[in-house]
């Protein structure tokens, strides 16, 4: 008899995406177990309780601790989605964009410096406005437009002085004058599932910041350059942010590992929650 | 229908019949975020901060 395959979602909250992504595993009758990552331990001279789980399914809503989880299951030899290769190359800004610098796929001109007098240098090589970001980050927060150099020598001092260690890696972005939208691809494995427009008046065009979403066509040239996206940070579950720059055209902004879908998924019509409960069982490690 | 207090304001917050361990809901009279630690009996608690590293 084929042994059923064991699945655990780590998670911090139940948002609604974990809703629809517990409501998909039930109706598929799968023997699954919810991990709070706030009451889990690790021990490391005992991976056995944790390597009863087939794939693990990591919904954490904190970046380091969602981390730090994979990268013990991998050393454990669960297989989790995503791996913890994938997650720290997108859950940080620097990496993602070195990575993509790597495999040559196109991007905002992106520059980085260690000091605040060395990132200012960088800045007026690309001139103002300009955009800093944290390189660790999400839902559009502690994002700064530059436009002058008294503004940045601010910026700069502020970051460095009363940020973390962290906010001492800085990460200069041209700014980009979109057409009042940026773009959001759901991939998951080698098919972009879905695209939506995240339109707003404000740079920030985060649904978290208030940017509304739109349907978007699936055009060639998006599907060609998510996939490509998707592939140079290593594949997975993954949400695409995309930008139509003036002059170079599509182009890619950043990625997310552990995506959040509750505009896409009812937008588009897709059961994108079924998808990565779909791509978690393929993937798992006792397949049936 | 399931309901608790707010511990902030100890209003009544009412769940809705899909509410789920781990839930952030919010009190509609004080606004704060509450989080559900208990469907049956019932309880929440204040939900937690956001960090610097949340998001996706």
């Amino acid at each position: 008899m084929q042994k059923r395959i064991k699945i655990g979602i780590l998670y911090s909250r139940t948002r609604i995406e974990e809703k629809w992504i517990f409501g998909a595993l039930e109706k598929r009758g799968a023997d699954y177990d919810r991990l709070d990552d706030r009451t889990i331990h690790f021990d490391l001279n005992n991976p056995v309780p944790w390597q009863q789980y087939d794939v693990i399914i990591e919904r954490s809503i904190g970046y380091n601790s969602g981390l730090y989880a994979l990268r013990l299951l991998n050393s454990f030899g669960v297989p989790t989605i995503n791996s913890a290769e994938v997650a720290g190359i997108c859950g940080d800004k620097l990496l993602t964009s070195a990575t993509l610098a790597r495999d040559g796929i196109p991007q905002p001109h992106n520059l980085s410096a260690f000091t605040p007098e060395a990132a200012l240098e960088a800045i007026e090589i690309i001139g103002y406005p300009v955009v800093l970001k944290p390189i660790v980050g999400s839902w559009g927060r502690l994002l700064a437009k530059i436009n002058d150099r008294d503004a940045a020598e601010a910026v700069l001092e502020h970051k460095g002085r009363l940020g973390s260690v962290q906010h001492s890696i800085f990460y200069i972005q041209e700014y980009i004058e979109k057409p009042g939208r940026d773009i959001r691809t759901i991939v998951i494995g080698d098919r972009v599932l879905t695209a939506m427009f995240r339109k707003s008046e404000h740079w920030i065009t985060n649904t978290a910041r208030g940017g509304k979403g739109e349907l978007c066509p699936i055009t060639p040239e998006i599907e060609e350059l998510s996939l490509r996206a998707a592939r140079s940070v290593g594949g997975g579950v993954l949400a695409i942010d995309l930008v139509e720059h003036p002059d170079q055209g599509l182009i890619v902004n950043e990625i997310n590992h552990t995506m959040e879908f509750h505009t896409s998924q009812p937008l588009s019509g897709v059961n994108i929650a079924d998808e990565i409960v779909e791509f978690a069982l393929r993937n798992a490690k006792n397949k049936v | 229908m399931a309901k608790t207090n707010c511990p902030e304001c100890a209003a009544e917050v009412i769940f809705e019949k899909d509410a789920q361990e781990c839930e952030i809901i919010v009190c509609g009279d004080c606004g704060v975020d509450l989080e559900i630690t208990s469907v049956e009996p019932t309880s929440v608690m204040l939900a937690p901060m956001e960090q610097e590293d949340w998001g996706e």
